[in-house]
């Protein structure tokens, strides 16, 4: 039992000390048995902090350490790695969270939330008086990742770890890939178009021996753990040959007489039912739309390679970590948000770049020819009511980026920016300068009063009180109204509730901390990357690629990964071998040996995963797991409902 | 009276899973989803792992109330979780109707990564059956 145990309670800034009197519960804490020392830090995770407990543990020879801060999720592993920097065992850390489960849960309650964290930190330490030195097990780890999406940070990341020496499972579900940065020209501050991001990107990832793309896929079941999640994928077919010829193809394409809304050009076009979202896109193999076919048989007329009778296939594929890369959606306005859907020429920033990539010599929508354009910002994003709190980030650096590119490619245009403040920050800064240099008309509001847009006399009008020019009433003739939307997370969010990744207060999968564990999850061995994090922009999304994908490989790359000790134990003089353990175990960790003239159950240490579902069969109470056994618990409870 | 009052709120212990309904627990934290502050969590590997004699020593030591946080069917430990803390919950409750103990006392919901606002429901609603069963 450890007897000179040194206790740490954080303020964490503010985020523990603004609910719970930290002092109040050293006080409180300070005379329990065994405490040899208690205090109280601003931020028990500082270097300088950690360095103070290393010199506390050496100086006073502490054998079992508490510090209560934040989720053990966060900051497990870095005090379990300070008190081994002392030299102790780290099994002999207990980690108690007074924030998520105390600061923060009871925000509305300072005096129960000072009372719920004396409780947890004493039950903290009635488990550390009889921690012991342990080691961890060790088990295999396949050195394989299945990243889920092929836009540019889950193909950023399949190279990276290729690279490095894993096997890449690349899963995409559409039939192309490129995500959304496929949609996109020129891209801002680089002279290339996404196309050809897209192109650089796919070339390495099919060039490489140790990536498998797989398009049309989807993963449908997912079990395991780290080190080792089995996934199935759902293959949808393309309705085509491989080898295909490509004159026969365009004839079937030709042929085809189905007309359905373009998604990949936000139904401002149609396409096929035999379609590919543009000439040269990857993989160049185009696909049928097997919803929306009719099976008129016209494309089979001219071209032999249409194969309908192609199956949905299933694969089951194994990985040590999963990396998900599935992207965002854009902010769809509703009926009537600043005139969409309502007045026919307002249309999304996401419409309007592909009006520009449509638009030759003359800029034209719906056959007339545009020079006033008006954008609003922040539609979707820096919501007042609505749910979308955050800022999108990328808008205004892209919107500004594309007026300017059409008021170089295009004569007479006028660009008037309704804009609440703008964020062209970090290196985009140049772009707001140039387009401001360019003659670019800047017009601010405030969030309460954003601009108005009514049809009257057949004209277009966008009204503003613009508070540059104090508050003076502006109008603008617009002959299109372009809405700077947001990104928002993906509608379809089947992958993320199949892994049950959590999502943050804006709905995008949440990491474990921002700043900390910016690509990790709660979920032990799933990363994330890119947008379906929250909103990036291309570098900022290759950077968390990058991170995400580091993070994945230093979990598989050396085939073994160390798990908690806490496997079952048999007390040899309780044990009088019934089987129910082993019955009970989905390890088959139980075997049955002789040991002093009597038949018992021994656990086999490497097969034990410390589940525990054995302890509560065994009829003679002959079982316990370490660190959580009887005397362990029922000390922990007697310290969560004595009175303070 | 404040004193009186604060006495008399029913105290929940609830068993928690460290991979599973943690993180759960945690978010509806992160979140500020406020609760009850006398519900307090206690980690278990899987919720098919409670030792009834814990839930029986826990309402004999004056907690009103258990709430077992159970994987489901997320556990990392295998499908048969669920049968497992059935059992457990079932046996539990047979040990309680003979030490005369409200049965009602012990309550048990799958409770996975993401279900931070049912746990909330679930120990809020407790919190009030508990505070009745009292009074």
């Amino acid at each position: 039992m450890n007897r000179k145990i040194g206790v740490y309670i954080c303020h964490c800034g503010g985020n523990i000390s603004d609910y719970v009197d930290v002092e109040k519960v050293r006080r409180a804490v300070e005379g329990e048995a065994g405490v040899f020392l208690s205090k109280t830090t601003m931020f028990a995770c500082a270097d300088s902090n950690q360095k103070e407990m290393v010199e506390d543990i050496k100086t006073n020879q502490l054998d079992g350490v508490v510090v209560a801060s934040c989720s053990p999720k966060l900051h497990l592993l870095t005090f379990r790695a300070v008190v081994e920097r002392a030299g102790l065992n780290k099994y002999n850390y207990v980690h108690a969270n007074i924030r998520e489960q105390s600061s923060w849960a009871h925000s509305d309650n300072k005096t129960g939330a000072t009372e719920k964290a004396i409780h947890l930190v004493k039950s903290a330490i009635a488990k550390v008086r009889y921690a012991e030195a342990l080691e961890p097990i060790k088990v295999k780890s396949l050195n394989a990742v299945a990243i889920i999406g092929a836009g540019v940070a889950g193909m950023r990341a399949a190279i990276e770890l290729a690279e490095a020496g894993s096997e890449v499972f690349l899963i995409e579900r559409e039939f192309f890939v490129g995500g959304r940065v496929a949609q996109w020209d020129d891209l801002c501050l680089t002279q290339e178009t996404g196309k050809e991001l897209i192109t650089r990107l796919y070339n390495k990832v099919v060039e490489h021996p140790n990536v498998t793309l797989f398009t049309g896929a989807e993963v449908v079941e997912n079990s395991g753990s780290v080190g080792n999640f089995s996934i199935r994928v759902k293959i949808t077919p393309r309705y085509l040959k491989q080898e295909c010829n490509k004159d026969e193809l365009q004839k079937a394409i030709e042929v085809c007489p189905v007309k359905i809304p373009d998604a990949f050009n936000f139904n401002i076009t149609n396409r096929k039912a035999i379609y590919h979202n543009y000439p040269g896109e990857y993989p160049q193999l185009p696909v049928i739309d097997i919803e929306n076919c009719t099976r008129c048989g016209a494309c089979e007329k001219v071209c032999k390679n249409i194969d309908f009778n192609q199956k949905t296939e299933y694969l089951n594929l194994k990985a040590g970590s999963i990396l998900l890369a599935t992207g965002f959606d854009p902010y769809e306005p509703k009926q009537g948000e600043f005139g969409y859907g309502e007045i026919d020429n307002v249309v999304t920033l996401p419409q309007f770049k592909r009006i520009v990539h449509y638009s030759n010599g003359q800029l034209t929508y719906k056959g007339k020819e545009i020079k006033n354009i008006a954008y609003i910002y922040c539609v979707g994003s820096r919501q007042v009511d609505g749910e979308n709190k955050y800022c999108s980030r990328y808008c205004c650096s892209s919107c500004i980026h594309t007026a300017i590119k059409i008021k170089k490619k295009y004569k007479g245009i006028h660009n008037y920016h309704f804009n609440r403040g703008i964020r062209t920050y970090g290196k985009a800064e140049v772009w707001y300068d140039e387009s401001s240099r360019l003659g670019d008309i800047y017009l601010q509001s405030f969030e309460d009063h954003p601009p108005i847009v009514e049809k009257a006399g057949g004209q277009t009008i966008v009204k503003i009180n613009d508070i540059l020019t104090s508050k003076k009433e502006l109008e603008v003739v617009a002959d299109l109204v372009v809405l700077v939307t947001g990104m928002v997370p993906r509608k379809d969010n089947s992958i993320g509730n199949l892994l049950k990744v959590p999502k943050g207060r804006d709905k995008f999968f949440n990491e474990i901390h921002m700043k900390l564990r910016p690509v990790e999850t709660v979920i032990d061995g799933i990363t994330i990357a890119g947008t379906s994090q929250g909103p990036k922009n291309i570098m900022e999304s290759m950077n968390s690629a990058l991170a995400a994908a580091t993070k994945s490989f230093a979990l598989v790359a050396s085939g073994e990964l160390s798990l908690e000790p806490t496997i079952a134990t048999v007390d040899e003089s309780k044990c009088a071998w019934c089987g129910k353990c082993e019955e009970a175990c989905p390890y088959s960790a139980f075997e049955k040996i002789q040991s002093n003239g009597k038949l018992i159950a021994k656990v086999n240490s490497s097969v034990c995963k410390g589940c525990g579902m054995c302890l509560p069969v065994c009829p003679e109470n002959a079982l316990n797991l370490i660190g959580l056994s009887d005397k362990e618990m029922e000390s922990m409870i007697d310290s969560l409902i004595h009175k303070v | 009276m404040k004193g009186v009052e604060a006495i008399s709120k029913p105290k929940i212990l609830v068993f928690s899973t460290e991979k599973i309904s943690d993180p759960a627990i945690d978010m509806a934290g992160l979140l500020k989803l406020h609760y009850p502050p006398e519900v307090y969590t206690v980690p278990v590997p899987c919720s098919s792992a409670i030792k009834p004699k814990w839930i029986l020593y826990a309402l004999e030591q004056g907690f009103d109330g258990v709430f077992i946080a159970a994987d489901g069917t997320d556990c990392p430990y295998g499908e048969s979780c669920t049968e497992k803390t059935s059992q457990v919950m079932s046996k539990t409750q047979e040990m309680m109707k003979e030490k005369n103990i409200d049965p009602a006392r012990l309550k048990m919901a799958a409770i996975c990564s993401v279900c931070s606002e049912a746990f909330v429901k679930h120990v809020k609603s407790f919190t009030e059956y508990l505070a009745k069963a009292k009074s």
